[in-house]
């Protein structure tokens, strides 16, 4: 067998153990979206049938008057877009002060900063659900988006990284020419780390648009629920609503699907381990 | 926009050497005041500074005061020294939510740390559609967690699930799976295992540090495939491993969303899905017993650190950080 050969059939077995493995992957969500289109007759039929027939499309024309779709939706929206800008204006500035500039305290805060990620979730919320009850938050959006303004240590550590690998004479030289440290920030230094802050900005927008455990803490009049808390409502003691409670949860993950699917390149070169020092 | 132009330019000439190779450092013409020099840095960082006073470090200590105490949000409790500790040591539903997280953590973490590296190495090749195969494995991920958790106890129904429904095609009777209290933390590893994407991500950015020079050397020198696995990316991704690891291992014992939405915060069979954070928030919000969970959350933290110690010194045995 001579090179192009071997190279060949070395990428057809590559396609062949990537699809095989997508196709795992793949059959939950493919089920999700099959069962939002079937009729309530075709959902319990064994053996399963993965075509819907007819195509049910009132599932989700149903589901949106089951729960307060477009509320549930304009407050996932709102809680998802203030706390993604929040990091994403708050985090880069953090770290690039970690990274770049010099200030007494810095590389022992940072080394706090990593200790920070390791404090369970748990172990805070206790406090910090009575702190906003102090501040008679409890029961509006305020406590599921401030935090992210003041920085998350996940985030702050691998925008730091990348701040690392970006050359110090670009500072220098824009010193030089007189600009002042925010100007450096804002027109060099940040632009340069955008694919970083994608990364960061995208970690969050998923992790706000699918959290859970925070709307279930903080919202409590049913009016401000998000889609996460929405989609618990199809479940209930009389029995589940199956096709309407996929039907949610198609519109809920095939937007950010889209947007992984153009980000994704981006998204990965924002994430770096190398200038670890 | 001319001060980027000037920014390139600079860098292309250098900044002044002296002949021992150190860089000159251009000395302001006024000396400023250390507060001047400090200023910005601080500033900079003023935000994180504060989130970690307000957001991490006075909860912390006041959440070990909490577990001294019988805190509940309706009355204001009193200092009750160890007693909540000492309950938990009593508390047979404390042991059956910790026994069924590390459970969960022992199977979970090397299972994904296996299948994390081996999927990021294949959707790192260099080969067509690679975008679509990349999103495809981000996919679970996606999925709001009710949703998945929904859709994997259909998956899983003994009676009309796919699962069962293909294992009883050829010829295997499948267990009740979720229903059972011997297969539901399986069900869930299983489940779990199937949103390892976030970590892929992760891996693949670390492969991607990873300088191609090495692998040409390699090639020159003739080396298969197995041995630029072992000899070169292995070793050289034990940073991100690293880093996965310790994450993994936080998140195992965080396991909340999924179980809670599976069971309905009721943990059944048997308290078989009741995990500890799952407790945690029983004691906390369902009962009140916020000095209780207190203590709960003191001791998992004790328990996180005390592993993450362990990985970080075995860690010099087996990290290789690259240019040491």
């Amino acid at each position: 067998m001579d090179a192009t050969m071997k190279k060949k059939v070395s990428r057809y077995s590559a396609h062949i153990v990537l699809i095989t493995a997508s196709i795992f992957f793949m059959i939950p969500f493919v089920w999700m979206v099959s069962t939002s289109l079937k009729p309530l007759t075709q959902i319990f039929s064994f053996p399963p049938e993965w075509i819907p027939k007819p195509v049910e499309w009132s599932n989700y024309t149903n589901a949106m008057s089951y729960i307060p779709f477009f509320t549930y939706l304009k407050n996932t929206l709102v809680i998802t877009f203030v706390s993604t800008i929040g990091v994403v204006i708050s985090c880069p500035l953090v770290a690039y002060s970690f990274a770049k500039l010099r200030w007494p305290g810095r590389n022992i805060l940072f080394i706090i900063t990593i200790g920070v990620m390791m404090i369970p979730g748990q172990v805070t919320m206790i406090p910090l659900f009575l702190l906003f009850e102090k501040l008679g938050m409890v029961g509006t959006p305020y406590p599921l988006v401030i935090p992210a303004f003041f920085g998350v240590p996940f985030y702050i550590f691998l925008l730091r990284q990348f701040f690392m690998g970006l050359p110090d004479s670009l500072r220098e030289a824009a010193k030089i020419d007189g600009a002042g440290e925010f100007r450096i920030y804002w027109q060099i230094m940040l632009p340069l780390a955008k694919p970083a802050v994608l990364a960061v900005g995208l970690f969050q927008f998923m992790a706000s648009w699918t959290d859970f455990l925070g709307p279930l803490l903080y919202l409590t009049d049913s009016l401000q629920y998000t889609l996460s808390l929405g989609l618990q409502q199809f479940q209930s003691q009389k029995g589940s609503e199956w096709g309407l409670m996929m039907a949610v949860s198609t519109m809920m993950t095939v937007p950010v699907i889209i947007l992984f699917f153009f980000l994704q390149k981006t998204f990965i070169k924002g994430i770096t381990f190398s200038g670890i020092k | 926009m001319k001060l980027k132009a000037n920014a390139q330019v600079v860098e292309q000439i250098e900044s002044p050497k002296t002949p021992t190779g150190k860089q000159l450092k251009i000395v302001p013409k006024k000396k400023k005041s250390k507060w001047g020099q400090y200023k910005h840095g601080l500033l900079f960082a003023s935000p994180w500074i504060i989130g970690l006073l307000v957001f991490y470090a006075i909860p912390l200590f006041s959440s070990i005061y909490f577990s001294f105490t019988t805190y509940s949000i309706l009355q204001p409790g009193e200092f009750i020294g160890l007693e909540n500790y000492k309950e938990l040591m009593h508390d047979p539903l404390f042991w059956k939510s910790v026994y069924n997280t590390v459970y969960f953590v022992i199977y979970y973490v090397p299972l994904s740390i296996f299948f994390g590296v081996a999927l990021a190495m294949l959707l790192n090749m260099k080969v067509k559609g690679m975008a679509v195969y990349r999103t495809i494995f981000f996919l679970p991920t996606l999925v709001p967690h009710v949703a998945l958790a929904v859709l994997w106890m259909w998956l899983l129904n003994p009676g009309f699930g796919l699962v069962n429904g293909f294992l009883n095609s050829i010829g295997i009777d499948g267990p009740a799976w979720l229903g059972s209290e011997t297969w539901s933390k399986p069900s869930l590893i299983l489940m779990s295992l199937w949103g390892i994407g976030q970590a892929v991500v992760i891996y693949l950015a670390g492969l991607g540090d990873i300088p191609e020079d090495y692998y040409d050397a390699a090639e020159v020198d003739g080396a298969n495939w197995f041995q630029k696995t072992f000899h070169i990316t292995l070793p050289l991704l034990t940073p991100v491993i690293f880093f996965n690891l310790v994450m993994g291992i936080i998140g195992a014992f965080q396991q909340f969303t999924l179980p809670y939405a599976l069971t309905q915060g009721q943990g059944t069979p048997a308290n078989s899905l009741t995990f500890y954070v799952m407790y945690l928030y029983d004691n906390g919000f369902k009962f009140f017993k916020m000095g209780y969970a207190s203590a709960m959350a003191w001791i998992l933290f004790v328990i996180i650190m005390g592993l993450t110690a362990f990985v970080f010194l075995t860690s010099k045995r087996w990290v290789h950080y690259q240019g040491k």
